[in-house]
């Protein structure tokens, strides 16, 4: 059954099973392989698109309700990493492995599209849903700030250094007592 | 097993390993900044893990698999160290499988142990040097002057006198024909320019734009996807099975037996997983049919009934214990635990009568790449291992069960074939961490110092599951670090090790033995300051007067925490401090509990002596990563077993540490110059016990088996 949407600003149609989810629609129909497969119950994130600018798990959204709609991934965030999320992932050094990052960028997206200075209790809810198993959440929440801050700045403003201000601290210490 | 066991044994790995050694650097994704620096003509090697292009492009041969520790970042800094090369123009290439990527820690490429940095830390700097010192001959050459002449600076030679320029692009080719030095000399660490710095990944950039290739995103030309349909209990077999139905459904292109069970194959992964479901099979269960966590637990605890192998004995523990003024006892158990990295196991093959290429997201490739040219019949110069990177790995990618499912189905379906696992395929097929029982007992004098200390260890052997009838004498090593090795001052220690083996796989988890060992040694630590009427943290360092290191770490913690300062009401401390890899960590955690039981942690205040720092900033990501697992493994890992089978099977069953549980986390850096040490996994170990013993001191209660849950404290 072919199915009309709009994919980062251009038309597609599919001609697929319609009970097959946007995950794999996208990454397998049509190698858009930026939004992940992590568990396949909308229980770690991992898959987060925008729909119609909603945050959306596509593992559970099958395609043929996405039928005229809006669909939003990570490669159409932004053509050139200028979205102030990216940006700001970028200043803060925010990925490990990185598997996870392309839904807790789009999570973070849709929270600041709504909520442009988040407290740490809105990041929490609404973060909460995404899994990071490398353990980036600190500088996640660091980032999202600094995201919410950079809001509309220009876009050369972020990222560009290739050192970071580390947090860590170094400390002489004598050892033995 | 059946690939594993044949084509994965020591010998095997020195057959394996000419393969690669002169192949083409082609990897499928280049990952790295090549879109920015657009290279296209063919770089010169100037050794294995220098190439430069003529465009003046220095790329990196980075050995090592990336699953997020940093190793791209750490490793291209060693040898940019010594190269004097422009930082900016810097990238790097996953290198092929080849001995000269060999990790000396295990006579094969591989990664693991925490042991990068350490390994590299050497050839990784020589590298650089030679090949500065070729470029600066080449240039010598040019101008017709002496090499001692010139020197390097900023990705150009320079001739001091005359000030004359070429740069590394321009000189590569002809550097390349030069015989690499022999004895070049490395710097002092008081010249470093970029070890030592908080320089920003190498990976980011792929890693916020969705471009970073992993293994899951591997596409090849009529590629086929397929799902494995594996018996739920361990060690079981296909008795027979019926795919008429799942061969009717859309997409599907075939249904085949293979080693590890029924690969279903269809267009695209969806429906290889749907029909998946539709194949009906009779399973030949085995024997481990008849094991539950129960009974398992039973077998470790008749296990430390008798003696075990002596993993460490000083001094005679029988006769200290027998004259001490007070004798602690104890049992500690930690279960089953999985790695659940994000991207669950995959690998895509292409098996041709000549040759056999596979995208792997492997942390061993040369298990690896035997273990595919054993499937397609080839020698292992054509079987071409393409490392991608891993979506998280902990130990869990040094298994090879994802290559043979992809080569045996390859081969059968003659088409290049990516096989995906569902969460539930990865969380129910894992190789644990080693559910573990010990019994600890200590003999304290009247000051209430130890005179003696005995740890007996019921658990399961990994490096026996990893190479089968490896473990001779019943003694594995990894069953015990963290309680051999256990650092307090006792002039009698006897730590014994009884193998049981109950038919659940069991892997390297992320800090391996030290993930249960440390929780044992560290709480049990707690219960002897406790007995003698002592703060934990003083008592520690009293018994740690002999090991600088430890008590380094945990100096600077306490400090850090505020030892010993008030706290808000209703919140406690513990502390922990446990080596692991030849890392020092000691944590120290913040902790309240809920009218439901519910552990709320606030604050772990983490210091560290790793040797020399390569990168303070990936030190620090991975010393906060590690936390953040340790938490994990603290308030939930669990893998129960019922029928032979795993119980849990996706994120809702066993969860992960989420954002709205994240603690504060501080760390701090010991300086030192000794050689560097990894940091992948050292800060995991000391989390449970700095939790659990933040929870005696709220409540009284010793947490001896983890995770801890809320019904353990209401």
């Amino acid at each position: 059954m072919a199915i009309h949407f709009t994919l980062n600003g251009k038309p597609k149609t599919v001609d697929v099973v319609p009970a097959m989810p946007l995950l794999w629609v996208l990454r397998d129909t049509l190698n858009m392989t930026g939004t992940k497969f992590g568990c396949g119950r909308a229980l770690c994130g991992a898959c987060t698109v925008h729909i119609n600018g909603e945050a959306t798990r596509s593992c559970i959204t099958p395609i043929s309700s996405v039928a005229g709609k809006q669909v939003t991934t990570i490669e159409g965030l932004s053509p050139d990493r200028s979205h102030p999320v990216q940006r700001a992932w970028m200043e803060f050094d925010v990925p490990q492995c990185g598997y996870c990052q392309s839904g807790q960028i789009m999570q973070a997206a849709s929270l600041l599209a709504k909520t442009p200075n988040p407290t740490n209790a809105q990041i929490d809810d609404s973060m909460s849903g995404n899994i990071c198993r490398c353990g980036t959440y600190q500088q996640i929440r660091e980032a999202i700030h600094r995201a919410a801050r950079l809001g509309g700045a220009p876009a050369q403003s972020g990222g560009a250094a290739l050192e970071l201000e580390p947090s860590t601290e170094t400390v002489m210490t004598g050892g033995a007592e | 097993m059946s690939a594993i066991t044949t084509a994965l044994d020591r010998r095997n790995f020195l057959k394996t390993s000419l393969a690669g050694a002169t192949g083409l650097i082609v990897g499928f994704y280049l990952p790295g900044r090549r879109e920015v620096l657009a290279a296209e003509a063919t770089p010169a090697v100037l050794n294995a893990f220098v190439h430069i292009s003529p465009e003046n492009v220095v790329t990196i041969l980075i050995g090592k698999s990336e699953m997020g520790q940093g190793v791209i970042t750490s490793l291209s800094m060693l040898a940019a160290e010594e190269l004097e090369c422009d930082w900016k123009k810097i990238q790097f290439e996953f290198a092929p499988a080849a001995t000269v990527y060999f990790d000396p820690a295990f006579h094969m490429q591989g990664t693991g142990g925490s042991q990068t940095i350490h390994s590299g830390w050497v050839p990784m700097r020589q590298a650089g040097a030679t090949a500065r010192e070729m470029l600066i001959a080449a240039a010598a050459q040019k101008w017709g002057v002496d090499a001692s002449e010139c020197h390097a600076e900023n990705g150009d030679v320079v001739h001091t006198g005359s000030n004359r320029r070429l740069t590394y692009g321009s000189l590569a080719e002809a550097a390349a024909k030069i015989p690499p030095p022999t004895d070049v000399k490395l710097k002092d660490p008081s010249q470093f320019k970029v070890i030592g710095k908080p320089i920003k990944r190498l990976d980011t950039a792929d890693k916020v734009n969705g471009k970073a290739g992993f293994g899951i995103d591997a596409r090849r030309p009529g590629m086929l996807h397929a799902a494995v349909l594996r018996c739920p209990v361990f060690g079981g077999k296909v008795a027979s099975f019926d795919a008429t139905k799942a061969k009717t459904m859309p997409g599907v292109k075939d249904v085949i037996q293979i080693s590890t069970g029924i690969a279903v194959v269809a267009d695209n992964t969806w429906n290889a997983m749907q029909a998946r479901n539709a194949v009906e099979v009779k399973w030949d269960e085995g024997p481990t049919a008849a094991m539950s966590t129960d009974s398992i637990w039973k077998m470790y605890a008749a296990a430390t009934e008798t003696p075990g192998v002596v993993a460490k004995k000083v001094g005679d523990t029988d006769s200290a214990m027998s004259s001490a003024a007070q004798k602690v006892e104890a049992v500690y158990q930690a279960p089953f635990a999985a790695h659940c990295t994000m991207e669950p196991m995959n690998c895509t093959a292409d098996v041709r009568e000549d040759r056999v290429d596979i995208w792997a997201p492997t942390q061993f490739q040369t298990p690896a790449q035997g273990i595919a040219a054993h499937i397609a019949g080839v020698k292992p110069e054509q079987s071409f291992v393409h490392t991608t990177y891993l979506g998280g790995g902990f130990g869990r990618r040094g298994w090879s069960d994802f290559v043979t499912d992809a080569c045996e189905t390859s081969k059968a379906m003659k088409a290049p074939v990516q096989v995906t696992w569902s969460r539930e395929d990865d969380m129910q097929h894992d190789y644990y961490r080693p559910a573990s029982y010990v019994k600890l007992a200590a003999g304290l004098d009247a000051n209430g110092n130890p005179v003696a200390y005995t740890a007996r260890v019921a658990c399961d052997s990994i490096n026996n599951w990893f190479f089968p009838g490896s473990v001779k004498n019943g003694m594995d090593e990894s069953s015990v670090e963290g309680l051999s090795d256990m650092p307090y001052d006792v002039p009698n220690i006897l730590v014994d090790y009884k193998m049981t083996t109950p038919g659940i796989p069991t892997g390297f988890w992320r800090s391996v033995g030290a993930s249960q060992n440390g929780f044992f040694e560290e709480s049990f630590a707690d219960e002897l300051a406790a007995a003698a009427k002592k703060d934990p943290y003083e008592y520690r360092k009293a018994l740690l007067s002999k090991q600088p290191r430890h008590l380094g770490v945990l100096n600077l913690a306490a400090e850090k925490a505020g030892w010993g300062k008030p706290l808000p009401k209703g919140v406690f401390r513990g502390i922990a401090v446990v080596e692991a890899f030849d890392t020092y960590v000691a944590e120290v955690a913040e902790i309240s509990i809920g009218k439901d039981g519910t552990v709320k942690v606030h604050r772990v205040v983490c210091a560290l002596d790793c040797g020399q720092v390569v990168n303070p900033h990936i030190v620090e990501q991975q010393a906060i990563g590690g936390i953040v697992f340790g938490l994990t493994q603290t308030l939930k890992d669990e893998i129960t077993i019922d029928k032979g089978r795993v119980v849990q099977a996706n994120f809702d069953s066993y969860d992960m540490l989420r954002m709205n549980e994240m603690p504060k986390v501080e760390v701090y850096i010991v300086p030192s110059t000794e050689v560097p040490r990894g940091m992948g996994e050292p800060a995991v170990p000391p989390v449970a016990p700095a939790v659990c013993n933040a929870i005696f001191a709220a409540t009284g209660k010793r947490i001896r088996k983890i995770p801890v849950k809320p019904e353990d404290l209401t």
